[in-house]
């Protein structure tokens, strides 16, 4: 249950090596989060847990803390399965 | 699902002459092409009359060029540097495979579609290998060396000052990945020991060209894709109503050139970000979002409301990421358009390891 954000947590740790994150803890607050790092996170989620991040996804609150991608992460893979 | 980058128009696609190709890539064979006589059967080869100048022009033209040899390696690369032009190619393929192999090497190291690479060499059967396995390289025989630089396919509409340091720039390019794949520790640290060095100011005249050159040749890190001639270009560098930013990137191994581009238009209501784009070749560099939070900081100086455009392809996702993760949100929808808002409260501080030299607010709006 708490695997995928242990993922998410060794994912983010590679970009925030001094620093010990908290599943709630605001990763833009603390410091420069670029398009780069935001973009290879988006390819991350998608590509890990197997689900497409739509344009009205890329939302800030999304990604703010592990929390917030878990709880992305849980929207997504709720979708009604019916089509 | 990924779409192929738009390929050049065929001779037979229609009655219309269409426009001539542009070339970037030249590669040459060396024996009996590039000089005169057959190295591996011990001659004592010498560079053909002509060649030497025709690299120089070629290179002062930004096109760059390579090797695609069956030679052993080094004595090669011995008698090229004996020859004093080495350092004219870049990726070198000297060994016994197929020169198709090698052209295709050449044009994945050098991220170039197959349709801006020529080829030249004497030998027939090595001609008819490459144009049989790639169709779209432009094939040249030796015979054609003479021609070769009056060509329209190697002739560029502009030469700015990158096209004399293009060369440069890619071998410094090639250094960095080299440090950059041999250095364990983290990204930061690895952009921390480039040491680089963006400025970022209004554009003058004589970036026009560069400029033009970025907003037809960028799609990856391009927001919406708008394209413009010089004149339109020179008009919202004198217009009072629009600013047109350029970025340079310099690090410890030279320089990148101008690889950013942004064009706002200042309005007494609102700014709008109509353009903003990033050369692929600093992807990895983390500059493009610098760029962005530069044109935050200046219209929360300017004390007005800012919106971005942004137009969605296939290719150019980075830069949604970019101005969503930068603290933009989608406000109105047009057809395949989007209007992104930002509040300008929680722009990011620039990062500590690049130095930045950005023209002041007062300067750009003062002139």
């Amino acid at each position: 249950m708490s695997h995928r954000k242990t993922l998410i947590r060794d994912f983010l740790a590679r970009f925030f090596r001094s620093h010990e994150l908290d599943d709630g803890e605001d990763i833009f607050a603390l410091g420069f989060v670029n398009s780069l790092l935001a973009m290879q996170l988006v390819t991350f989620v998608e590509k890990e847990f197997g689900i497409t991040i739509e344009d009205d996804d890329l939302d800030l609150d999304n990604f703010r803390s592990i929390n917030a991608i878990d709880a992305l992460i849980d929207r997504k893979t709720e979708a009604p399965a019916n089509g | 699902m990924t779409r192929e980058p738009a390929t050049e128009p065929t001779p037979e696609a229609g009655p219309e002459t269409p426009a001539p190709r542009t070339i970037k890539v030249l590669v040459w064979d060396l024996d009996n092409t590039l000089w005169q006589g057959t190295l591996a059967e011990g001659d004592d080869v010498e560079i053909r009359p002509g060649v030497r100048d025709l690299l120089e022009t070629l290179d002062q033209r930004g096109i760059l060029q390579s090797i695609a040899s069956k030679n052993d390696y080094q004595p090669a690369m011995e008698r090229l540097q004996h020859l004093g032009i080495a350092d004219y190619f870049l990726y070198p393929q000297i060994s016994w495979g197929a020169k198709s192999s090698s052209v295709e090497t050449i044009a994945s190291n050098l991220n170039l579609g197959l349709n801006a690479i020529a080829f030249i060499d004497d030998q027939p059967f090595e001609r008819e290998e490459v144009r049989h396995s790639l169709p779209d390289v432009m094939i040249f025989d030796v015979s054609e060396l003479s021609g070769l630089s009056d060509r329209p396919e190697l002739t560029p509409r502009f030469i700015t000052n990158e096209s004399a340091l293009r060369r440069q720039m890619y071998a410094a390019d090639i250094e960095r990945n080299q440090r950059e794949e041999s250095f364990a520790g983290p990204k930061e640290d690895f952009l921390a020991s480039l040491r680089m060095k963006l400025s970022i100011g209004a554009a003058q005249q004589e970036d026009l060209y560069r400029a033009e050159e970025l907003t037809v040749r960028t799609h990856q890190l391009n927001t919406t894709g708008y394209t413009y001639s010089l004149e339109e270009l020179d008009a919202f560098r004198t217009s009072e109503d629009h600013l047109l930013l350029v970025a340079d990137l310099d690090d410890r191994f030279g320089t990148y050139g101008k690889i950013g581009l942004a064009l706002v238009e200042t309005g007494a209501e609102r700014w709008t970000v109509r353009l903003l784009l990033m050369s692929c070749r600093v992807m990895a560099r983390g500059v493009g979002t610098l760029l962005m939070n530069y044109i935050l900081t200046l219209a929360r100086a300017a004390g007005t409301h800012l919106v971005a455009e942004f137009k969605s392809t296939d290719r150019n996702r980075m830069m949604l990421v970019t101005y969503k993760f930068g603290g933009f949100k989608e406000i109105e929808r047009r057809g395949d358009l989007a209007i992104l808002e930002h509040d300008l409260n929680n722009i990011q501080p620039f990062p500590d390891y690049v130095e930045l030299e950005l023209e002041s607010y007062e300067s750009l709006m003062g002139s």
